[in-house]
């Protein structure tokens, strides 16, 4: 288990799941659990690139940088569905739609 | 002494005051007490006394050169100019106290001829519109505002004539006479046209300095000559165009006398006289044959007329003639002589003829009769003892155009028949023209005592009628003892007293100019002719009006012939007399009816044949065209192009719009999509 491939396949996984579930989940915060998740793999990336493709510390401190920008995005987020939930008293993405044509 | 600015003043008044009251009185007549006549007839009587005072001031100045002009620019756009203005001498200011004189007479008249007329304010309106254009013309330095004048004078003849407009015949009168000045007045405007497009001025002098530089010369000079005197032939209802005068006298005897004695008819005189110079010898030659003729013509005419008035119109159109025979043979002072003289006694004639008729009309009135003529001169005789006055002024005016030696007529009729006599002599070939002039001389006078015999003298013919005759009151017979007072001969040979000579101040003050056409003897020589010609002339002329009177007095006073037998045997010539040698007839045959054929066919052509088929025609053609491009437009290009883009674009847009879903998840799963498509082709 120490070559590049195998953690970018596991990042791919990930992503790809990450990504499945921003598409297919209706439910608000399981859409952010998926933006999360695809957030994650960049991570394993950056850290794979870090340890293999000479990004050295680099790749560690983009990391650090995407953990705290999830978390403001995750703060942010869910300060947001709190208002639509408020709003709409439903969390489903889909019956959010006032700004359809 | 008037001079200069003052007589441009006096002259702008005399124009201007009648026209005053023209506007007064058409737009305030009815409006004034006494209808406005007093507008009117203040103004032309100050008219009068300015016209006086020129007079007068030439008899002070005695130069016969006299000569002012005042002008001013009316048209200037730079080469062509046409300037109005005066040009006062010693004819106009005769001619200007003539038509005064004449004018402030008939309105004077007409305030006991007209009274309770139902347009008498209009009436005198029209006389001060007619005084004010007669005026123009006379004043005119050019020949633009002397056609302007022309002009003016033909429209308000016409509506003084038809001034009964609801008779047929005075409104078809009135017609008559506009359109048969028109005639004329076609000639006169191309003869205007002709000189100032040789000389390239309208201004007399000017056109005179012309003609003597040879800028118009020939036949073209002919020409214009002629195209002139056309408008005189109009005007002073020469023959072929005499037509229209006797018809006028269905105007207001008054008006008769204003137009036929001294005004519109002698405006042609006039215009020939002022234009004299120019005339070439071919176009004098013209116009003296055309002079003459109408003289004896018109005068064989009034033998047979029966109407008071007719026999007066014809008896004008022949004077008329005489003056015009005078210009032609190059005598043009014995026209204007004659045209003063005959003024004052034709005007007392039409005033007395006016008298006349009103007693007749008052008396046919009380009986109720409306059916007998009042103009007729069969119902009348014997008037004498019941209007002395008007009997007697009418003696001494028939005396006077009879050519009787102490009254005015001799004076001028005998300068005129010397002056043909003279021309005669020079051109044996034109013997016609004295032979013209000494027979009209004889029928003048004969027919003048038969109208003065048959109204005066003799046996009353309707006893009833005459029982009512009455004199007229002192407004119409004051003008009559004034004209008639004026043809004596002393009022045109002061300082003089000799009656048998026309030597005067008439004849001092107004000498005649060289023309300046090539070919034209001198005044001098013209002169000296006439005067060669003079006593033979008076023989003659004494002789014939003699033998005129004569027979008139053996046939009507003491019945020594029978006029209807002499009329039976000469039945021929009877009947062409009393029609009017069917001039009204044959001219409606062969120039109207072949005009009216001739227009109608053109109306046919124009209305049915050009309107309908091709204007018409035109407009469907145009009519189809556009339904089919409207076809093409509406239906072809807007529906399927204009429209179609519209369409098209809304259903893509309502397709489109389904994209629009409003899930978040759609839009990634777009954007993934839409990567992976980018993907995919960056990899190939």
């Amino acid at each position: 288990m120490d070559n590049l491939n195998s953690y970018l396949f596991v990042s791919a996984v990930l992503f790809s799941l990450g990504l499945f579930g921003v598409i297919t989940r209706r439910n608000g915060v399981a859409v952010l659990m998926g933006v999360e998740l695809i957030l994650n793999a960049a991570n394993v990336n950056f850290l794979a690139f870090a340890r293999f493709g000479g990004m050295n510390m680099a790749g560690h401190v983009y990391a650090l940088f995407v953990i705290v920008l999830a978390a403001a995005e995750a703060a942010v987020a869910l300060a947001i569905i709190i208002n639509i939930f408020n709003n709409f008293k439903t969390i489903n993405v889909d019956d959010v739609s006032e700004l359809r044509q | 002494m008037i001079t200069g600015n003052i007589i441009t003043d006096f002259c702008l008044l005399i124009l201007f005051l009648p026209l005053l009251a023209f506007a007064i009185n058409i737009f305030f007549g009815k409006r004034l007490p006494r209808q406005g006549d007093w507008v009117s007839v203040g103004s032309v009587l100050i008219t009068l006394i300015l016209s006086l005072s020129l007079l007068m001031n030439m008899f002070m100045n005695w130069d016969a050169n006299f000569s002012y002009e005042a002008q001013f620019s009316w048209i200037d756009l730079g080469a062509f100019k046409v300037e109005l203005g005066f040009w006062v001498d010693n004819i106009t200011i005769v001619m200007l106290a003539v038509v005064a004189l004449i004018s402030s007479m008939t309105h004077i008249f007409s305030l006991e001829y007209m009274k309770g007329d139902i347009r008498y304010s209009r009436y005198y309106a029209y006389l001060g519109l007619f005084t004010f254009s007669m005026n123009g013309i006379v004043l005119a330095n050019n020949l633009v505002s002397l056609y302007i004048f022309w002009e003016l004078v033909g429209v308000s003849s016409y509506l003084l004539i038809a001034h009964w407009f609801e008779k047929h015949s005075a409104a078809d009168a009135g017609k008559k006479a506009f359109l048969t000045n028109r005639v004329g007045d076609i000639g006169f405007f191309i003869g205007i046209m002709l000189i100032f497009t040789a000389i390239g001025s309208f201004n007399f002098q000017d056109v005179f300095a012309g003609v003597s530089q040879g800028m118009i010369s020939g036949t073209l000079l002919t020409l214009a000559g002629v195209g002139l005197f056309m408008g005189a032939v109009g005007k002073s209802s020469q023959f072929p165009l005499h037509i229209w005068l006797p018809d006028a006298m269905e105007g207001p005897t008054p008006v008769s006398a204003l137009m036929h004695a001294a005004t519109m008819v002698a405006a042609g005189v006039y215009l020939t006289v002022r234009l004299f110079p120019l005339f070439s010898p071919e176009a004098l030659t013209i116009i003296a044959y055309v002079g003459g003729f109408t003289a004896l013509f018109a005068a064989t005419i009034a033998i047979t007329q029966n109407d008071i008035k007719k026999v007066l119109a014809y008896s004008t159109v022949s004077q008329l003639g005489y003056m015009i025979l005078a210009v032609g043979v190059g005598n043009y002072v014995a026209a204007l002589f004659h045209l003063l003289t005959h003024a004052m006694f034709k005007a007392c004639l039409f005033y007395g003829s006016g008298s006349v008729i009103h007693a007749m009309h008052h008396s046919l009135h009380e009986l109720h009769d409306h059916d007998t003529d009042p103009q007729d001169m069969r119902n009348m005789g014997g008037f004498k003892t019941k209007m002395p006055i008007t009997h007697w002024t009418m003696v001494i005016s028939t005396l006077a155009i009879s050519g009787v030696p102490l009254f005015s007529g001799f004076l001028s009729k005998d300068a005129i028949l010397a002056g043909s006599l003279a021309f005669a002599q020079h051109h044996p070939q034109h013997f016609l023209l004295p032979v013209f002039g000494f027979g009209a001389a004889a029928i003048t006078a004969f027919y003048m005592f038969r109208l003065i015999f048959m109204t005066f003298h003799g046996e009353p013919k309707l006893p009833k009628v005459f029982e009512g005759i009455h004199e007229s009151p002192k407004v119409m017979t004051f003008p009559l003892m004034l004209l008639a007072g004026l043809s004596f001969f002393i009022f045109y040979t002061l300082p003089y007293f000799n009656p048998i000579s026309d030597h005067g101040w008439f004849t001092e003050l107004i000498k005649a100019g060289d023309s300046v056409a090539p070919g034209n003897p001198t005044a001098h020589e013209i002169y000296d002719g006439v005067h060669h010609a003079h006593y033979p002339a008076m023989a003659l002329s004494l002789l014939v009006a003699g033998l005129g009177i004569g027979l008139s007095y053996l046939m009507y006073m003491k019945h020594k012939f029978s006029a209807e037998n002499w009329a039976r045997k000469m039945g021929f010539l009877y009947k062409l007399s009393l029609n009017k040698y069917f001039f009204d007839e044959n001219y409606n045959r062969f120039l109207y009816q072949p005009l009216l054929k001739l227009s109608r066919a053109v109306a046919y052509l124009d209305w049915d044949l050009y309107d309908k088929y091709f204007i018409n025609g035109f407009g469907r053609v145009t009519n189809l065209l556009s339904k089919i491009t409207g076809r093409i437009d509406y239906d072809g290009l807007d529906q399927i192009l204009v429209d179609g883009v519209g369409r098209s674009v809304r259903r893509l847009g309502k397709q489109l719009k389904q994209v629009q879903t409003g899930r978040l998840q759609n839009y990634m799963l777009f954007a993934l999509v839409g990567l992976i498509i980018i993907l995919v082709i960056q990899t190939i």
